[in-house]
């Protein structure tokens, strides 16, 4: 383990940047956003959670796949898809790590989503464990640590030192090439590592929703849950925005479209929500033709399908993010506790 | 952020004219059949009445590369349908006041009230339009850039 | 906030009681006290969950355009500033009167739980409200905060304690400080600034745009059954800001299509996840209404013609803009 004294952060991420680009939690017209650090930039360490999850930056919001230029009778097609640029991305938290796992479930199982692929590759996650969780976590509850969150490398904030480890084969090789600015950790130091990891985690324990069961949320009670009553009463709060699907760090559904530039076609690929009224549109119609039923399918899919065909693996990781900023405060807290298996009796 | 002054002398503004139906139109016809000359890169889209055009068709001239966008309608109280310039005048009068609040140059935006026996006033209201918008230079807050990638 | 929770709570039950109304549209307790969720009490057994404080902002008018066209009475608890909205779509014939009981509440205010959160209060289990006083119990230990300082930007800009349509009032009594405010103060700054500080002012704000419809779908004005944002015919439906433009057209005409209909209730600021000053839009829009056809409030009444379904032979033309704002 290698530490760096946090007075020194800023010629660490200028030695990364030299070569390769580098994104950290950096706050920009009040909101903390995971964006390309420069020097002038505000760096926010201390923000618990990014509006938007890291996932941008292996799925972006929107991104080019592929151009037809027409001209007269000819149409030429243009490779226009750019995700080759090597980066670096620091300051993830543990749960936003835990996602990057759900998303490689889905994008790069058979056939793989070269895109997404290509920058899984060219990325190293970079993680920073959590000092001050907030009352809308539940990490815990998925099993993540967020005392050491995964990653290629790991690093944690202990009073005026950054504690950085390195996880994968790919965060040691990494680690070689910056490896001067680092002192080497001693043993006193991972006895202060220790003791801090042991402050953060009593308050874990403490924390409102630690404690929130999961029990009955399984493939055998699918029918169960998806006829249960209880949806038209969860969802009728929904107004249908796409607020908690855009924030969350495992939705993964997006929709391709062909914007018409007058000369030509620009095909593109962007987040979609289950949560509007045109997902799952077909050329007959729609089969979800009411809120109810896209609000389950939502919850639905993170709570049942997703472990169903991955091995009881919940596609939420706890980040709360829904939690804060759904706007009529509509979430999988409230869903997870009115469907969970105590109350349905 | 600024707009450049465009140093390409060679700079030609592209104006979007929406023309109603009963009056400018007819009024760009008179200049036409007076030989009365107006800039060559105004382009005329004939609408039933000014309040035709929906803020929606403005919009989307700048994101298809218009520099300029002037809206003809008859005048007050001309109206073919009675009233609808009185609505248009104030729909364009917040939308215009709008587009000035979001940062977009005030002089990209214009109404006039041209009536079918002002071929002079069209003439001239063109030319000095397309003279402004040849100072403004070319309109850069409110394009979109993959139309204009498409263009070469 | 105590006392008439409990006064409005007694009413309610009585007038579902006695068959009054059928349905209660209010706010549902949530995790933390300060999440609370617009929710439907359909008995009176299910009233332990309602609950009234100050973070029951959510509008609930928009919820009457569905709930009044189902059959039975709902009774609706709406604040003074709710009404306007109600009102509007009354106008707009959205909402079906007859089906709706309007049970005007009483209000201080409501909180923003950002602004608790920005003054470094963290980690926030409950808030309790004792006069202009909030105390916060966080897992970091006890905090407090003076109840005014975390007021909602719609709250800081009160239109008044007055409600403009309602069949019943539930009031405390008790006096209720009004804020002096001028709302047009941050848009005559922005008036103030040069054409290119105020494009760079909202480019910066509109990058931060997620497109999650959150604006649009929570105003209790926008309510066209299908917008033309979703609509794939419209050419300009689209779920992602591909290029900067369309951040531009996204908010140009949501704002543009409330024009002299918004009654600046501030829902879509408050919702906004990136806290983008939505309402700065459609301000400047009231602000020249305003200035230039008379002052005009939204919801204000049911009948009279908007600014925009008016006119006037006299009105100002469309070069004032040039003419008013000098050479900037």
């Amino acid at each position: 383990m290698y530490k760096i004294s946090t007075d020194h952060l800023t010629e660490l991420f200028s030695s990364i940047s030299h070569d390769r680009a580098l994104y950290m939690p950096i706050e920009k017209n009040g909101q903390v956003q995971f964006d390309r650090w420069m020097e002038d930039k505000k760096v926010r360490l201390d923000a618990l959670n990014t509006v938007k999850s890291p996932k941008d930056l292996f799925f972006p919001q929107s991104e080019n796949i592929v151009a037809f230029k027409i001209k007269g009778k000819n149409i030429s097609i243009i490779e226009n898809r750019d995700e080759s640029e090597p980066f670096v991305v620091f300051g993830v938290r543990a749960c936003d790590a835990a996602s990057f796992d759900i998303l490689d479930m889905v994008f790069l199982q058979d056939p793989v989503d070269t895109y997404y692929k290509a920058r899984r590759d060219n990325g190293i996650v970079v993680t920073l464990a959590c000092s001050e969780p907030e009352e809308t976590c539940f990490c815990s509850v998925f099993g993540i640590d967020a005392t050491n969150p995964s990653g290629d490398i790991a690093t944690w904030i202990v009073d005026d030192m950054l504690y950085w480890e390195s996880l994968t084969e790919k965060g040691e090789r990494f680690t070689e090439t910056i490896k001067d600015l680092f002192e080497s950790a001693d043993f006193l130091d991972e006895e202060a590592l220790k003791s801090h990891k042991e402050d953060v985690e009593k308050i874990i324990e403490k924390l409102p929703l630690h404690d929130l069961s999961l029990d009955g949320f399984n493939s055998e009670a699918m029918d169960e849950k998806f006829n249960s009553p209880k949806w038209e009463e969860l969802s009728e709060a929904c107004i249908g925005c796409g607020t908690c699907t855009f924030i969350c760090p495992t939705c993964q559904c997006y929709d391709i479209r062909d914007y018409d530039t007058g000369q030509g076609i620009q095909r593109f690929r962007c987040w979609d929500s289950c949560m509007y009224s045109d997902f799952t549109r077909m050329a007959h119609g729609n089969p979800r033709t009411s809120q109810v039923e896209r609000f389950r399918q939502r919850f639905m899919h993170k709570l049942i399908y997703f472990p169903t065909n991955n091995d009881g693996v919940y596609s939420c990781v706890g980040c709360g993010r829904c939690v804060a900023k759904c706007p009529v405060s509509m979430n999988i807290v409230k869903v997870i506790k009115a469907m969970g298996v105590d109350e349905n009796v | 952020m600024s707009i450049e002054k465009t140093e390409d002398s060679n700079f030609e503004p592209l104006i979007v004219a929406f023309c109603c139906n009963w009056c400018s139109y007819a009024g760009a016809d008179l200049a036409g059949t007076s030989r009365l000359s107006y800039p060559a890169n105004v382009k005329i889209i004939r609408v039933p009445c000014s309040c035709r055009v929906n803020p929606m068709f403005i919009l989307r001239a700048f994101q298809r590369g218009a520099d300029g966008v002037i809206i003809c309608g008859c005048h007050p109280g001309d109206c073919h349908y009675s009233t609808g310039n009185y609505y248009a005048r104030r729909r364009m009068t917040l939308l215009f006041s709008m587009l000035d609040y979001l940062g977009i140059e005030r002089g990209r935006t214009r109404v006039e009230w041209v009536s079918a026996a002002e071929g002079v006033k069209f003439s001239t209201v063109m030319n000095e339009f397309s003279k402004t918008i040849h100072e403004l230079g070319e309109n850069k807050k409110l394009r979109d850039l993959r139309c204009k990638e498409f263009l070469d | 906030m105590q006392r008439i929770f409990g006064l409005i709570k007694d009413r309610v039950g009585a007038l579902l009681a006695d068959g009054t109304v059928d349905r209660v549209i209010g706010w549902e307790k949530g995790e933390f006290l300060y999440d609370h969720t617009p929710a439907i009490f359909n008995a009176e057994d299910d009233l332990v969950d309602l609950v009234y404080d100050g973070f029951c902002a959510s509008n609930l008018s928009k919820y009457l355009i569905d709930e009044s066209k189902k059959d039975g009475k709902i009774l609706a608890l709406l604040k003074p500033c709710d009404t306007y909205n109600f009102n509007q779509l009354i106008k707009e014939h959205r909402i079906n009167r007859d089906n709706v009981y309007v049970l005007g509440i009483e209000c201080r205010g409501m909180l923003d739980i950002d602004k608790i959160r920005a003054l470094g209060i963290k980690g926030i289990e409950k808030v309790e409200e004792q006069g202009d006083e909030l105390y916060i119990q966080t897992i970091y230990g006890d905090k407090t905060c003076k109840r005014n300082e975390v007021l909602l930007e719609k709250c800081i800009n009160c239109k008044g304690k007055e409600h403009v349509a309602y069949d019943e009032l539930v009031t405390s009594g008790e006096d209720i400080p009004q804020v002096e405010s001028n709302r047009f103060e941050d848009v005559e700054k922005l008036e103030a600034m040069t054409s290119d500080e105020r494009f760079a002012f909202w480019r910066g704000e509109l990058s931060k745009c997620i497109r999650c419809n959150a604006c649009r779908n929570v105003c209790p004005i926008c309510s066209c059954v299908e917008c033309v944002f979703d609509n794939k015919d419209s050419v300009v439906a689209s779920k992602a800001n591909t290029d900067e433009f369309e951040e531009n057209l996204f908010h140009i005409i949501r704002a543009f299509h409330v024009a002299g209909r918004c009654t600046d209730c501030g829902e879509c600021s408050r919702v906004c996840p990136q806290g983008i000053p939505l309402h700065l839009l459609n301000r400047k829009i009231i602000k020249d209404i305003n200035e230039f056809y008379g002052e005009y409030q939204a919801g204000q009444d049911t009948n009279s013609l908007g600014p925009l379904t008016d006119f006037t032979k006299e009105d100002v033309e469309p070069s004032i803009i040039t003419e008013k704002g000098g050479e900037k």
